[in-house]
Parts: C-alpha cells; structure tokens; sequence
C-alpha cells in the first residue's frame, strides 16, 4: 500500500465540491431564471416609476420650469447632448485622474505604515483631520492656493477619495494571518518578500472594498468642487452645467444632467464592484458561491 | 531503517542504537516566560537524535508548542541554548539544517493554488517557478495530491489541506520535521490514514521527526521515543521508548505490544497530571 494509492479516493465529498464549479449542475438552469428574475423585477419598477411621473405630469398640467416630464427631459437631453456630454467628459476627467491619485498614493501611505508603528502614528492622525473635515469647507482655501481652478478640482477630489482606499489598505495589510507571518520567518523571508507574497494579496480584498468606496467619493467629491468653484476652470465640469440651468430656469436640462450624473455613478460602482469580483472569485468568501 | 546511519547499528531490532556524532539538536535547560508572566517552560532538556521520532506528549499548557517553536527558531527562550552539535550556522546563529515546520491549522493563503501554496518556500529562495515546477510536481505526488495542483485551497477538504501543508513542509527536502498537533482538527480515518503516509515517507527519507501531539494512541503509534511532559511549568517529566520494530501499519494498532506501550505512556501522561510542581 503506497501513500497515493491510498489517497486518490481520500474524501469523495470534497472532490465532488471541487469538481462542482466547473460542471454545470441543474441547479444552474434554476439559476438563470432566478437570474431574469433579478434583472426584470428592478427594470419593471424603474418602468412603472417613469409612467407615473409622466402620468403625474401630463394630469396635472405642471409647468415644465417646475416640474418636467420624463419625455422632455429626454427631449432636452437629445438636444444638448454635446454640451451634456462634453462637460460629462470634462467632470470624469477629474475623477479618475483623482481617483488613480488616491489608489497610488494611499497604498504607498498604506505600505509605508504597515512598516513601522512610528510613522504609521505620525501620519493617520493627519489622514483622519483631512477625512473628517468637510471638502466644502477646505474647498475655498485650496481655490486660494492653487493656480488653476482644475488643479484645485483635482485636490478636493483626491482628498476624499484617498482616505477609504488608506484606511481599508491599511486594516488589510495590519490583518495578516500570525501562523502564516511565522511560516515567512521561518523560511527566512526578508521584510520585501513578506509584503509582495502574503500582505499585499491579504490586503487585497480590503483593497477593492476601499476602491468601490473611492470610486463613487471620487465623482461626488469632483462635483462638490465644481460647485465650490463656482466657476469653471479651462473647461465646465456637469456641476457647473447644472448650476448654469438652475439659473437660467431651464429645469429639463438641469434633471438631464442630474440623470447623467446619477448614471455615471452607478456605472462607476459597477465597474469597480466587477473589477473586484474578478480578482476574488477564485478565493475569496465575499465573491465565492455558497456549498449547500 | 528509518535512519541514515543505520549500519552503525549492531542488529536491527530496536531499541534503535544512535549514531556516535551526537545529538542532531541539544535543548539545554531551556525556559521561557511570556510578556504576560506565564511560565510556560522550565528548565527544559532534551536531545534528540539524527534520523529519531520523538513525540512531544502532554496535556494543554504544558508547553510543548512553545517548545517547538523554540526549536523552530520562532521566539527566543528566556534562558537556556539550543545547540546544533553537527549543524553548520549561518551568519545570524541559525542553523543551515533545512527546517520544515507543519502547524495545528493547514495555514494556506487563500488566495494561491495548491501548486503556488507548496511551490512558497522554494519561492523564497528565489526558485524560479519553471526551475521548481518537478520539485513542486513530485512532491504533491508524494501526498497524493498531483492531481490538486491547480486546486485552491477552499476547494480541498480538512485532510486534503493538511496534506498540501505537509508537502510545503517537505519541498525543502527538510533534515528536521517539526509538527505541531497536524493532525488533531482531523477525523479519526483520515488521522490513521494520514499516520500511516507519514511513517511511509519517514522511512523512506530518514528526516528527524519532533511530532507534538496529546493523543497517547498517536504517539504511540508514530514514535520511537515519547517525551512526556508535565504542565505549570512546561517541563519533561518522562522519556518513554516505544520498542516496537517499523514498518507498522495498521494491524499494530490491534497488537499486544500496543496496548501495553499506550497503558505504560497512559501511566505516565496520568502521573505528569497529578504531579504537582514543588
């Protein structure tokens, strides 16, 4: 009898558990109907909602300056598309220029930290002041020091978008497993090999929950600046078209914008969320299928 | 003949007689006391020889863990040398003896396949993973594994996980084998089981094995020598040896000469507990 003799059969359970994944079972074909289900239910909702206000709209005759319909802010969509989205352009560009800032800057803060107890209390008190302070409070101050209106846009955003991307790399990369530090150890893993083959990857997942956290701050913290500018830098951000509307009555446009921007959003988390599904789905508890 | 130098021997029955070179790792009154003031051993000595199971045996507390670890080089002793009569040393005082240590829990990253999870220690030496890929393969092999390497590890079940922590433990082809209760999270058929591949493959190797266990029926069953500790303060109470010729398999489990080693081992663990320190 030779040790893998022995074992081919070992738990015939796990084995099955292993080979499930890959083999579509039957309970998959209930899956895809559950899965239109999880797809029609929310769209027949969105559906009834958008009849209703139009319903609601053309009923009660509301003045379109208070209240459009959904029709005409379509209508004022199609007709200022290029504006709209120009100025869309022009807002995203902020965010993911500030967006890609935060994620370089608070994992190296986040790394920088984790290598010593020093710095790491010399540092976060300061990540936390800037957190907790209001962006619209520090916006006019930093419309002060900076030289153009784009460079102060860039550094509101980055300010709120680069805290949950440091916090949560930070937690991630402090909660290695101990048994596994003294495995590195004892196989004489130097400070680099420890951070790049077991921190880092543990820290991964805390790492994606700050990205979808920052993805949305960054856009919302873009648009909170182009309001606090108040006036547009080189080009005008979907803020400050949204403002423009409000002040020239012209309520369609101000709601198209508002869609776009509210889409944009979402798009933004969806994006992140599936990025982050991606790199878990092998390992991770949060984007495996539940065995039962 | 489980050890490398067996022709020293006069016959082949045991009890199993030592190489004259001295004792592969020499604990010489080893103590250590945690920051929070527990004493968790005292004046502890051990030798233990080139090619020998020895089982570390004793209830919960009684620092046999601590004194693994120690061996290990994971944490320093209060007072007391460890001593490597035939090692050389490194630069930092370490032994150059290949070291392979297999914990309580499988202690996988979650987040690597069986192949990259066994393929670590290699790693940290700086293998490449096209020149360590045979290695990785063999061995995986050896626990029966192969067919798993591109498994992740919430993929595998309790033994399967254990059996891929024992292969990253054996990649380094390791002089010392230093097991801390591997087994004790298992089921008792994939215990036995997993008892008997490891015995296969310490015959075959010759490593030296410091196994820790508080199964008095496992140590038995595994070793040639049983340290039997006592608790408050971690201290050896007893060296028991189990004359019982390898290989054994499962029929020794039944035999007579068991069930009077697990009585006399029981005995002692029985006195150990009742011993209170003076």
């Amino acid at each position: 009898m030779t040790a893998v003799g022995t074992d081919k059969l070992d738990p015939p359970a796990a084995t099955e558990a292993a080979v499930d994944d890959r083999i579509e079972s039957p309970r998959e074909r209930t899956g895809i109907g559950a899965r239109l289900g999880q797809l029609a239910v929310p769209a027949v909702m969105l559906i009834l909602l958008v009849a209703a206000w139009q319903a609601y709209v053309d009923i009660r005759n509301v003045p379109h300056y208070i209240l459009p319909s959904p029709v005409r802010i379509a209508q004022s969509f199609v007709e200022d598309h290029a504006m709209l989205l120009r100025a869309l352009f022009v807002t995203l560009q902020t965010t993911f220029t500030a967006l890609a800032i935060a994620l370089v800057t608070g994992v190296a803060l986040a790394i920088l930290m984790a290598q010593s107890r020093w710095i790491a209390l010399a540092l976060f008190p300061y990540a936390v002041i800037l957190q907790v302070t209001p962006i619209v409070a520090i916006a006019p101050l930093i419309l002060i020091y900076t030289s153009t209106t784009q460079q102060a846009l860039l550094i509101c955003a980055w300010l709120v978008a680069f805290f949950p991307v440091l916090s949560n790399t930070a937690q991630g990369l402090r909660s290695t497993d101990h048994n596994l530090l003294n495995l590195f150890e004892l196989y004489g893993a130097n400070r680099w090999q420890t951070l790049l083959y077991l921190k880092m990857p543990n820290a991964l997942p805390y790492f994606l929950a700050g990205l979808r956290i920052a993805g949305g701050l960054a856009l919302i913290a873009a648009v909170v600046a182009e309001f606090a500018a108040g006036t547009p830098g080189a080009d005008a951000g979907l803020a400050f078209r949204l403002i423009e509307a409000q002040h020239r009555l012209n309520i369609p446009r101000l709601f198209a914008a508002l869609v776009l921007l509210s889409l944009t959003g979402v798009a933004i988390f969806g994006v992140t969320s599936l990025i982050s599904y991606m790199l878990l789905r092998n390992w991770h508890e949060s984007a495996v299928r539940r065995e039962n | 003949m489980p050890t490398p130098i067996a022709s020293t021997a006069a016959s082949a029955t045991p009890p199993v007689i030592r190489p004259a070179d001295g004792p592969l790792v020499s604990l010489r009154a080893i103590s250590k006391t945690f920051s929070n003031g527990t004493l968790a051993l005292r004046d502890l000595s051990l030798d233990v020889a080139r090619g020998e199971f020895v089982s570390l045996l004793g209830p919960s507390g009684c620092g046999k863990s601590t004194a693994l670890r120690i061996v290990a080089g994971l944490g320093e002793p209060t007072s007391g040398t460890i001593e490597w009569p035939t090692a050389d040393m490194d630069a930092e005082g370490r032994p150059e003896t290949e070291i392979g240590f297999v914990f309580q829990e499988p202690t996988l990253m979650p987040w690597a396949t069986v192949f990259d999870n066994v393929f670590l220690p290699l790693r940290l030496k700086r293998y490449s993973k096209a020149a360590a890929r045979d290695e990785v393969e063999g061995t995986l092999r050896m626990v029966g594994l192969d067919t798993f390497a591109n498994a992740y590890p919430r993929e595998l079940s309790g033994g399967m996980k254990m059996r891929v922590s024992i292969a990253r433990a054996l990649i380094t082809k390791p002089k010392l084998l230093l097991m801390d209760e591997p087994f004790a999270a298992l089921d008792e058929i994939n215990r036995f089981k997993l008892n008997n591949d490891l015995l296969h493959l310490w015959e075959r190797f010759g490593w030296t094995v410091i196994f820790v266990t508080h199964s008095v029926f496992e140590s038995v069953y595994l070793s040639e020598r049983i340290v039997v500790m006592a608790a408050r303060p971690g201290r050896v109470f007893k060296d028991m040896t189990i004359a019982a010729p390898y290989p054994r398999a499962d029929d020794f489990r039944t035999s007579a000469v068991y069930n009077e080693n697990c009585r006399r081992v029981s005995n002692a663990l029985d006195e150990a507990m009742g011993e209170r320190p003076n």
